[in-house]
């Protein structure tokens, strides 16, 4: 395109707030060109970058089956085709906040109410932070996130927005805790550089450490954002993927419920369906606010990702069925907890050990022992050849803006148990053959050229090809291994 | 009240404000200096101009601030915002809270937070709260003023029975996979979606036609799909200029969370709202000297609410004027099935297609909202010929993404090219029925229409019944369908239209004696207008 050309776009459009240009490219990369499949390609590369919940597919498929009423295609449905075919309205279907609201509440163990006209919808998980980030911040605000945090966020919450993001960093010495000086430190931080806070981004159950918060940490972040009067937004999309009450999980609407001073115009969830029931094709994303100006707002914001309205009857017949809902919670802790226990087990054989964690999809691996110097350059080294050589796509914890290196994220429910055994055997051969041989690596030829040219119209090509899209991923399409329980 | 402190979302004449303030006050500073010598000067000679300054913002803001409240929320015609009593009482609830103390939200969230009191809003209210029924209520308020399509459900109704037995939530074939369309998809779309999109706009714009699959971006509706290229082609403070009268969502759509300014081009009824090139260079000009850079130009073919089609020769003149100033074209292309007159509809892609035009600046938004009647499924088409706007578009779908469900049932309805070839035609046939009998119905009660021959909506000339010709007897002869003959219609100035008098229609929720119905109000208040006049 030429110049004259280039310069007809806005800067938006040719800027790089995408954040599809960092160096993480390299992991999807290398698995989009060789993605593993147990028979046509056994030494390709396993994708454990993809923070997805495939372990309770056949759940949800039997449910379906059994109720076609639910779908409007169906002889048994279709009655209600024109009135939910015509259905625009932001206010949601009725029937659907109500579901939803009643899935929020069982996955809170009933110890919170929600009211479902507080419910507005987005286009996932992912068009509910900007949509409250468009509603909460002015261009050049900032949002405090503790690190290590989810890399979307940076796209999400700034991209469109013209917000800024201002880490809160926590250490691994006290295993990535929140504590108040960490938040006070960013705060005045903010201050001095200028800077106008607007409110605290926090993920609860966390991605990516799947730790909880507990209900010191919870209360300490409430009266820190009533202090300086600023928002709270939790991000609590994960809160169903709790597979252990040890520690239990508490949603920051309990904390609320309780005798605490709270300023509740101060206090916003977000939710989706992605991980919780693994529906992220689906595009279902809440807000839920206390504050009936944000409700006001972000429902006439939500004309810009309404959740399709045959989408939304197939979910409120779903979550209203209360025994279906109650089974799949349980038994989805049970599926990720088995998974989890399997996966750790197989680590701690060859001494890698994890963060204690009792929710999400994935877990916070310690590889520090593995790196040659305590620095980010080792971590990135080290990551490379995980990469190319043991074949695993994993996310480096510098993605995450994680305080110190050697961690790396690593998802464990995106695959089958074949697979799963698959990655644990490449890494138990990687370890042992780590300790044998202290050569230092030589940089292969090939292992430098792997930042292709994002301009280049084949890459696209290549990548639409694969045609698969993760927020979590810089790039935006991947293949997944497909779970074939 | 402190204000945002970036510059860019800032309206243009506080900037402007400044300017001046600053120069007089380096004329007062200097000289006062001389009169009142030393430091006694120099407080005087900063004072002065702080203290003008000060006032003229107070004056700037009691004076600004009913302009930017009113425009971002008024929202679509045929938008989401359908009458609910819940939409009003939440409205309710915030006006009586009082202020929000020191917790702020943005000053987007702000903006529309006050109570609205536009017409349009009024009006769907008031349909929510006494909806017209047939049977249970038939004195209800009838509702004419949002442009869906309720004539052709059957059709599809009677698709799905046929096709889609075997598949519960729309997908093919016996082997139902949840695990295929529940996992992350390409935000832009499945590649087979796009693919029978591509058929299915080639049909509706006319078979000689075809769209290229690679060059399409799918988004969850058409609504994202126009506030993304707005994203894509536009800066803060940058400006549109759109034709009037237009879609009031386009307010909404184009302006609110971008900061891009829609500048009016005015059409008048003696060119059947047509565009003139004159107008349109007039209008760009203007803009120029106000400082504000114009991005594109921003069109609707078929208009809403005009109905009409802009001929062959206008479209020829917009590309080279577009080529001239530089800039880039919108067209939104969501009516291009709903045609009823006779009269070609020229897609601007075959303009394009047939010409060595530069096609860089070419952008088409489509959807089925209107055409296929789904404005529940949520699905709108970016179609570009430009690359990196395709690029740039596809990164930011992300945020508006087609349900995965809704697209494998689009997959199988739009390739079944059978199908979807009988549904244009009968579609447009029924459109055609009620449009000749709401326009009959009319033409008995004196009231004539703009010519028009696409929409779902007619464009009425009732300023013969208005008091005053103005905004305010146009508002006045509203409140009065409303309130007395109990229809709710969309007022020509909720649209931005210059002439006063002007409403649009929607007949095709409709049945047919429920327009003979609506006639028959409409002649009672025409009576009492005329008794009066």
């Amino acid at each position: 395109m030429t110049r004259n050309q280039q310069h007809l776009l806005s800067k938006i459009a040719t800027g790089d707030g995408h954040g599809e240009d960092s160096p993480y490219f390299d992991g999807w990369k290398a698995f989009e060109v060789n993605p593993f499949h147990h028979t046509k390609n056994p030494n390709g590369v396993i994708q454990m970058g993809l923070a997805e919940n495939q372990l309770s597919f056949d759940l949800i498929q039997e449910w379906i089956l059994k109720h076609p009423e639910a779908s409007i295609c169906t002889s048994e449905g279709v009655n209600n085709f024109r009135d939910i075919a015509i259905f625009q309205d932001y206010h949601g279907l009725p029937e659907f906040r109500n579901a939803v609201a009643n899935f929020m509440e069982k996955s809170r163990r009933n110890r919170v109410k929600f009211d479902p006209d507080r419910i507005v919808m987005s286009g996932g998980a992912t068009g509910a932070h900007e949509m409250v980030a468009f509603c909460l911040a002015d261009p050049g605000d900032a949002f405090l996130v503790p690190t290590p945090y989810y890399p979307g966020f940076d796209r999400d919450l700034r991209w469109r927005t013209g917000a800024q993001l201002v880490p809160v960093v926590c250490e691994s010495s006290n295993n990535f805790k929140v504590t108040r000086e960490a938040l006070e430190a960013a705060y005045e931080g903010a201050q001095d550089a200028n800077i106008r806070v607007k409110g605290l981004l926090i993920t609860n159950p966390s991605n990516p450490l799947g730790t909880i918060l507990d209900k010191e940490t919870l209360r300490m972040v409430v009266s820190f954002i009533n202090e300086k009067s600023i928002h709270l937004v939790c991000d609590e999309i994960y809160a169903a993927t709790v597979f252990s009450t040890q520690p239990d999980f508490i949603s920051i609407a309990e904390i609320i419920q309780e005798e605490i001073e709270c300023n509740h115009d101060l206090i916003h969830i977000v939710y989706s369906l992605s991980k919780d029931l693994g529906f992220p094709g689906f595009r279902v994303g809440i807000v839920y606010s206390y504050n009936d100006a944000v409700v006001n707002c972000c429902r006439k914001m939500s004309s810009f990702g309404l959740v399709s309205s045959q989408t939304q009857y197939l979910i409120a017949s779903m979550l209203s069925d209360d025994e279906f809902v109650n089974k799949f919670i349980a038994e989805n802790a049970i599926s990720l907890a088995n998974r989890h226990k399997v996966f750790t087990e197989g680590l701690a054989q060859v001494d890698i050990g994890c963060l204690k964690s009792n929710a999400g999809l994935f877990v916070w691996m310690d590889l520090r022992h593995l790196l040659k110097e305590q620095t980010f350059k080792a971590e990135m080294e080290l990551w490379k050849v995980i990469i190319n050589k043991v074949k695993l796509n994993v996310s480096p914890g510098s993605s995450f803006h994680c305080s110190a290196p050697g961690w790396f994220r690593v998802c464990f429910a995106n695959m089958d148990d074949k697979t799963m055994d698959v990655a644990l055997t490449r890494i138990v051969a990687f370890v042992h053959q780590n300790k044998e041989t202290t050569v230092p690596m030589k940089k292969k030829c090939w292992q430098t050229n792997l930042r292709l040219s994002f301009s280049s119209r084949r890459v696209d090509d290549i990548m639409m090809a694969q045609c698969m899209m993760s927020p979590h991923s810089p790039l935006p399409q991947s293949p997944l291994v497909r779970a074939r329980n | 009240m402190t204000r945002s402190k970036s510059p860019a979302h800032e309206p243009e004449s506080e900037s402007e404000a400044r300017r001046p303030t600053g120069a007089t006050g380096m004329r007062l500073i200097v000289p006062l200096q001389g009169v009142v010598q030393g430091r006694g000067g120099l407080i005087l000679g900063s004072l002065i101009p702080c203290a003008l300054f000060y006032f003229f913002q107070l004056y700037l803001k009691r004076h600004r601030s009913p302009k930017p409240d009113s425009n971002p929320t008024s929202p679509s015609q045929s938008s989401s915002n359908l009458a609910d009593l819940q939409r009003s009482s939440s409205r309710s609830n915030l006006s009586s809270r009082g202020s929000f103390g020191p917790v702020r939200v943005s000053s987007r969230a702000s903006s529309i937070a006050k109570p609205n009191d536009s017409p349009y809003y009024i009006g769907l209210d008031k349909v929510s709260e006494d909806p017209y029924d047939r049977v249970h209520n038939p004195n209800g308020i009838i509702q004419l003023g949002l442009s869906e399509n309720r004539l052709c459900f059957d059709l599809i109704e009677k698709w799905l029975l046929e096709n889609m037995k075997d598949s519960v939530i729309g997908t093919e074939g016996g082997d139902l996979s949840i695990s295929g369309i529940a996992p992350y998809q390409p935000c832009d779309g499945l590649m087979e979606l796009k693919v029978a999109m591509a058929g299915f706009m080639s049909q509706v714009v006319g078979r000689s036609v075809s769209f290229d699959p690679s060059q399409m971006v799918l988004t969850s509706g058409a609504t994202p799909a126009l506030e993304i290229l707005s994203f894509c082609l536009a800066d803060p403070g940058n400006a549109f200029l759109v034709p009037t009268p237009y879609y009031p969502g386009f307010d909404r759509d184009m302006r609110w969370r971008t900061g891009v300014e829609l500048i009016p081009v005015h059409c008048r009824s003696t060119d059947n709202f047509i565009l003139s090139i004159t107008a349109l260079d007039q209008a760009f000009n203007q803009t120029r000297k106000r400082g504000i850079k114009v991005r594109g130009i921003l069109i609707s073919n078929p208009a809403n609410p005009a109905g009409n089609l802009l001929p062959r020769e206008t479209l020829y003149n917009l590309l080279d004027f577009a080529r001239e100033k530089n800039i880039h074209i919108v067209c939104d292309e969501i009516f291009a099935g709903s045609m009823y007159g006779s009269e070609e509809f020229v897609s601007m892609a075959e303009i394009i297609d047939t010409e060595d035009f530069d096609k860089n600046r070419v952008h088409i938004v489509y959807g089925l909202s209107k055409d296929l009647s789904l404005p529940g499924f949520r699905v709108g088409v970016i179609y570009s010929f430009n690359e990196s706007v395709l690029v740039a578009a596809r990164k930011l779908t992300r945020f508006s993404s087609i349900s995965a469900p809704t697209q494998r049932l689009l997959i199988s309805m739009l390739s079944d090219m059978r199908f979807t070839q009988a549904y244009i035609e009968i579609n447009k046939k029924r459109i055609r029925e009620m449009h000749d009998l709401f326009v009959a119905g009319l033409k008995k009660l004196g009231i004539k229409c703009a010519k028009s021959c696409a929409g779902l909506y007619c464009w009425v000339d009732m300023s013969g019944l208005i008091c005053s010709y103005s905004e305010k007897g146009e508002l006045e002869l509203w409140d009065k369908l409303l309130n007395i003959a109990k229809i709710n219609v969309t007022p020509g100035s909720a649209c931005h239209c210059i002439e006063p008098g002007w409403f649009r229609c929607c007949f095709t929720t409709l049945s047919r004696e429920d327009i003979a119905i609506v006639i028959e109000r409409i002649g009672k208040v025409a009576e009492t207008c005329k008794i009066s006049s």
